[in-house]
């Protein structure tokens, strides 16, 4: 009699137990809910909101005292424009940084600062970086508030995300490339340029997106160093009819970016302009995703067609 | 076929010159590796100038105003006549949205990192990973605009009076924000709990559950602690959200409905203005600079050594 007391005892409380699961996993479903409701209700709102003002017109108008006709022409060239700049940077030197990381550094207590340094960097808010840019770049070398002030700013920002993703996808590449490459005689150098950076290509392409994808959103820092919010101009154009054909002039223009203008836009009364704002929120989220979305499918591809 | 066989005069065999010894290659090697240190050496000229930068600056502040007032003032008025530089409502306000931040983004996240490291099917997980990390990837300025134009009129009709611009609002909003990154270190820091621990736990009979609670958790717990820290230091350092949303009026309060600034609101707030260069008001957002770095230091070493215990566990 007491065997099956202690039985159905023991049943009672596994099922209490099992509930528990149960509850949990509602629960857990429930929050991830709560995170993509949340997404849908800030995408749906800005669509209800931006998508009428979303014609040809809103890409080629300058900003304007009138909601009805300001564009953001300046904003998207300046992006464009500041992203160059950036990637130029900022590609180069975290792919160079990464590979002395993973490939050429001893193990010392450099290697170590470096190391530790490039954490800590990761960690540290993208407005001080503006305060940088404004004291470093706007003053004491002269750049003033210009393109190319602020690109630097950004590519300091996203430095490293490029190099942990350049570490990362390097030292994904199996030894025996490196051994094989060394056993036929090749240099260190060739080894990384003929082997490591062409098999790593995809990994770093990836951060390299993602990279660019945050700069593109970052305002912090743009606003730090002193962007104008109202440009109703474009920079001198990169291109010329007479030699040597490309001019560089655009590179100490003011300017404006998208998520400047967004806020100029948010931050005024009038609801006309806030329309203004959801319209820009909009195209600036979907630049955004897409962009993340490729890296995603770059990382997703190469998993599954990457065996060494 | 044979291969010709040629005959050589000597006895030492023959080989490419190309192969020996080469001053030029070898100097080539260490030109690049030279460059390359010096690209990766930038990373620490960049933090050290982040430092001389905020500190130079900052020195010429505090030859104005002294670090007892800076400390213990209760107004931030630098922009007045009547200035007054205490650095607390700006503090006040940070911690105040930061608070609120963190009570949506650490237990949502920490359910999220749960439910996808023990409890989600594969596939599950496998659209939930990418899609977390896409909300991660929004711009804070959009995040900003969703706060006030939408949580907060939300907010309105909950909670009557509330103002237009609050705490609250960008805070809760700043929480969801940070939920991507809280979970997905988080999960990281789960995940890396070795299977024989919780195999272990299952064959005592614990359910999936208490497996997680009792066993998973305790043993990740440096790494959830890091997940959390470095969510703080995110919360303390967000920007746009804050100033957006939560007005960039200094006020010292508690109470999250009001509105306030944060130390990153007042940057952003007299960067809009045209301050000139080297005047007090230019050096005070270094000051202000220097303290929010300050913080996030702290944190953020804090997270380091922690995240670094759990990695040297297993």
């Amino acid at each position: 009699m007491r065997g099956d007391q202690d039985l159905s005892e023991i049943r009672s409380i596994i099922a209490r137990h099992k509930a528990w699961d149960l509850i949990f996993m509602i629960v857990g479903v429930f929050v991830l809910m709560i995170a993509l409701l949340t997404f849908m209700a800030l995408f749906a709102h800005m669509l209800i909101d931006g998508s009428p003002r979303l014609t040809w017109d809103f890409f080629t108008s300058f900003p304007s005292r009138r909601p009805g006709s300001a564009g953001i022409l300046s904003a998207w060239i300046g992006t464009t424009l500041v992203m160059v700049v950036t990637a130029v940077a900022a590609v180069p030197l975290g792919i160079g940084a990464g590979i002395y990381l993973e490939e050429y550094a001893a193990k010392n207590i450099i290697t170590e600062i470096i190391e530790i340094n490039v954490t800590n960097l990761a960690g540290i808010p993208s407005i001080i970086y503006g305060l940088l840019a404004l004291g470093l770049f706007v003053h004491q070398f002269g750049f003033g508030q210009s393109i190319l002030s602020a690109g630097l700013a950004l590519a300091l920002l996203i430095l490293p995300v490029v190099i942990v993703a350049t570490r990362e996808s390097i030292r994904a590449i199996p030894v025996a490339i490196r051994e094989g490459a060394y056993a036929l005689g090749a240099t260190k150098w060739q080894t990384v340029s003929d082997h490591l950076l062409p098999y790593s290509a995809a990994g770093i392409l990836t951060g390299v997106i993602i990279g660019l994808a945050r700069a593109i959103g970052e305002t912090a820092p743009i606003i730090t160093i002193g962007a104008l919010t109202f440009i109703a101009f474009l920079p001198p154009a990169p291109f010329k009819d007479e030699f040597p054909f490309l001019s560089f002039e655009w590179l100490m223009a003011p300017f404006t970016v998208m998520p400047i203008q967004m806020f100029n836009w948010v931050s005024r009364p009038e609801e006309a302009f806030q329309v203004n704002a959801a319209a820009a929120g909009l195209i600036l989220v979907v630049m955004t995703l897409t962009m993340n979305a490729l890296a995603i499918y770059l990382r997703y591809r190469m998993r599954k067609n990457i065996k060494w | 076929m044979p291969l010709p066989v040629t005959t050589q005069s000597s006895d030492v065999p023959s080989r490419s010159k190309s192969l020996g010894y080469s001053y030029r290659r070898h100097l080539g090697e260490r030109a690049i590796e030279t460059l390359l240190f010096l690209m990766a050496s930038l990373s620490v000229a960049i933090t050290l100038a982040i430092v001389v930068m905020l500190v130079k600056e900052s020195i010429v502040f505090f030859e104005h105003v002294s670090i007892w007032d800076f400390l213990t003032d209760t107004q931030w008025t630098p922009l007045f006549d009547d200035a007054h530089y205490g650095i607390l409502p700006l503090v006040s306000g940070t911690v105040v949205s930061s608070g609120v931040a963190l009570l949506v983004a650490i237990p949502l996240g920490t359910i999220t990192a749960i439910y996808l490291s023990e409890f989600a099917p594969f596939s599950v997980r496998e659209i939930a990973k990418p899609f977390l990390e896409l909300l991660g990837g929004v711009p804070t300025v959009v995040y900003g605009y969703f706060a006030l134009l939408f949580v907060t009129p939300l907010l309105q009709k909950i909670i009557p009076g509330l103002p237009g611009f609050s705490l609250l609002s960008a805070g809760l909003v700043m929480g969801i924000m940070i939920i991507p990154y809280v979970s997905s270190m988080a999960e990281d820091a789960m995940r890396a709990v070795p299977m024989n621990l919780r195999e272990g736990s299952y064959a005592m009979g614990a359910t999936k559950f208490q497996t997680a609670i009792r066993v998973v958790m305790p043993a990740a717990f440096s790494g959830i602690a890091a997940a959390y820290i470095l969510g703080i230091s995110r919360a303390v350092g967000e920007t746009m959200v804050v100033a957006v949303a939560a007005g960039m009026q200094p006020n010292l309060t508690w109470n999250p409905t009001e509105p306030a600034a944060t130390i990153t609101a007042y940057i952003v707030q007299v960067s809009l203005g045209d301050l000139p260069h080297g005047s007090v008001g230019y050096q005070t957002i270094f000051a202000a600079g220097l303290t929010l770095l300050l913080l996030t230091l702290a944190f953020n070493i804090v997270g380091h050594v922690l995240r670094k215990r759990y990695r040297e566990v297993y």
